[in-house]
């Protein structure tokens, strides 16, 4: 796609609005902008070889703005090792010493999800962090995105970092949810209409869902990443608009040039699972055949939270997991677990059989509490069945809905939450 | 930067967790993070892989995580170039970032087969493929990038030019 057939005097879309308003001045796709970093989010699992970066080899010990910067412990937390244990005792160090008082230890709960909540990252900021789901603040329409130790350490050395401005996708959502279907439904379509690549160094911003929730819109900003995408936005509108101060400029604008618009009919899609061993092997839940599974996995930033959690308790009410299941429900933050107790939500999870864990990443990446074995199969509401990824290289990983996840509980095997 | 090696072939969609799995990131020695390498999708690549060889693959290279580990490793284990169809984003950033040089050139891709030895020009973007004569046209490196992967990446590049601002 040519962009500088683009005029300039023409509308923007929601990633040129926020990075002409963060660089002081009006850009388009295609350019190159230095801007400052409004939130920076370093985790347990970078932040030591980010904190040798800066001392080590820039000889930097004194960060730009520890007021800017969030660190988080979720990846492997509580630790499961010593060797762990004694990196997170460094970061703790490094932490205090360096004065961050966004600071937020073990059973916190996932580094995304708390930020959100802690309203550490507000509409039209630029947020980056050490984590390639950082694409979840376009949930409150912040420009979020993830990058890796290096670029981290120059962003806490100088308080910037230089992007491209990334083409746009449009996903024009219609038509409401059909009985137990729900927003991992329309990420995961879009896994299998654009591939793993379908998005690289592209924006996606997801129009028609004014009536979603946060809970929800935080589903289809953070899975973007998955189609390769730089950040999903979500123009801040119904819940966002009013929970937040979101600027006059910050407004979906008619000119708006889109590479492409993808269109998902709500009227006809049904529940989506992803085959291992990639996120765009995508199958529809009622055509995946008999698929028996060890493990249900119910958390993460992407379905770990309270929506989430009474999806799965509404569905398991009065009923026990089947023979030879596990549940293992981990909360996304510690007030959702905290939530969830009180509301009523946890009894039922755990009348049903259900196992709960410390709030944070849990086995997602395949580093604790539940990494599964050997020709186990695990069906999880997380965001990514690459081989290897929660444990042994030949165990097998589907992704899907909270609703998919319930129905697989109760059944043994992968099941349409339609049938319910 | 001329770098001539022989070629691991793998297909597209190489990710990080295949790239570096996650069970091994309690570690950035790198000798550890060579030893996994590619562990769970090519049991061969740690142990046969040699300084200077070049891995080819297809498109979206490195998706996934943004973990620096992943292009670490494959440093470390002595591979001098990957040559893909494309590379996921962070990766692509990541890879430069610690001076791993990485070409972009789906037709020189195609043209190649485990085992065959490229010879890569990365100030001239060329890639020969020394088994058939062919010679395939990438995007050259500018001038700075060079400098950049020469430097060791993009810290201690940053690092010397803060130093040479005195």
């Amino acid at each position: 796609m040519d962009t500088s057939m683009h005029h300039p005097s023409a509308g923007q879309t929601l990633s040129e609005l926020i990075l002409s308003h963060a660089a002081g001045q009006q850009v388009h796709a295609g350019d190159l902008v230095i801007v400052p970093v409004d939130r920076c989010m370093t985790h347990d699992s970078l932040t030591p070889e980010i904190i040798d970066a800066l001392e080590k080899n820039l000889g930097v010990n004194r960060i730009y703005d520890p007021e800017r910067v969030a660190v988080v412990m979720d990846h492997v937390a509580p630790a499961a090792s010593v060797q762990t244990a004694n990196a997170q005792v460094r970061t703790r160090r490094w932490v205090a010493q360096q004065g961050i008082r966004h600071f937020y230890d073990v059973g916190a709960g996932v580094c995304h999800q708390v930020l959100i909540e802690e309203r550490l990252v507000l509409p039209g900021q630029v947020a980056i962090g050490s984590d390639s789901h950082a694409t979840s603040y376009g949930a409150i329409g912040a420009f979020g995105t993830g990058m890796g130790t290096g670029d981290l350490a120059l962003i806490l050395a100088s308080g910037r970092t230089w992007l491209r401005v990334p083409e746009t996708i449009r996903v024009q959502v219609v038509g409401r949810f059909r009985k137990n279907v729900s927003p991992k439904d329309i990420s995961l379509y879009l896994c299998g209409m654009l591939g793993l690549d379908g998005a690289t160094y592209q924006a996606v911003e997801f129009h028609g869902v004014d009536w979603l929730s946060l809970d929800g819109r935080e589903v289809l900003a953070g899975m973007s990443t998955e189609i390769g995408a730089k950040v999903g936005i979500v123009p801040p509108s119904g819940e966002i608009a009013s929970r937040y101060n979101v600027p006059e400029w910050l407004r979906v604008q008619p000119g708006a040039h889109y590479v492409r618009t993808i269109e998902v009919d709500l009227n006809t899609l049904g529940s989506q699972v992803a085959v291992p061993p990639e996120v765009d092997h995508i199958a529809p839940a009622s055509e995946l055949g008999d698929v028996k599974v060890d493990q249900v996995f119910v958390g993460t930033c992407t379905n770990g939270r309270l929506e989430d959690l009474h999806i799965l308790a509404e569905l398991l009410k009065g009923h026990k997991l089947a023979a030879g299941v596990r549940l293992l429900v981990i909360p996304a933050s510690h007030r959702i677990l905290q939530a969830a107790a009180e509301d009523g939500t946890l009894s039922i999870l755990l009348a049903a059989g259900a196992t709960l864990g410390t709030p944070g990443c849990g086995p997602c990446i395949g580093r604790h509490m539940g990494v599964i074995g050997a020709d186990e199969v695990c069906l999880s509401t997380a965001n990514r069945n690459f081989r290897g990824r929660m444990g042994d290289p030949n165990a097998r990983i589907y992704l899907a809905s909270p609703e998919v996840a319930a129905a697989t509980a109760l059944r043994g095997s992968i099941s349409d939450p339609a049938n319910l | 930067m001329n770098i001539l090696g022989r070629v691991w072939k793998y297909g597209d969609n190489v990710d990080t967790d295949a790239i570096i799995p996650a069970r091994y990131l309690n570690t950035t020695i790198e000798s550890e993070l060579a030893s996994h390498c590619m562990e769970d999708i090519d049991a061969a690549f740690a142990k046969g892989v040699r300084p200077g060889e070049i891995i080819v693959a297809g498109a979206n290279f490195g998706c996934g995580s943004s973990r620096e580990h992943a292009p670490l490793a494959i440093k470390a284990s002595g591979i001098a170039c990957v040559v893909a169809k494309s590379f996921a984003r962070i990766f692509y950033r990541n890879a430069l970032n610690i001076g791993l040089p990485i070409l972009e050139c789906a037709p020189a891709v195609e043209a190649t087969e485990a085992s065959q030895t490229l010879e890569v020009n990365l100030a001239q973007g060329t890639i020969r493929n020394t088994s058939t004569g062919k010679v395939y046209q990438a995007t050259p490196f500018p001038p700075f990038m060079l400098e950049l992967i020469a430097a060791g990446g993009l810290v201690p590049y940053t690092k010397h030019k803060l130093a040479e601002k005195g």
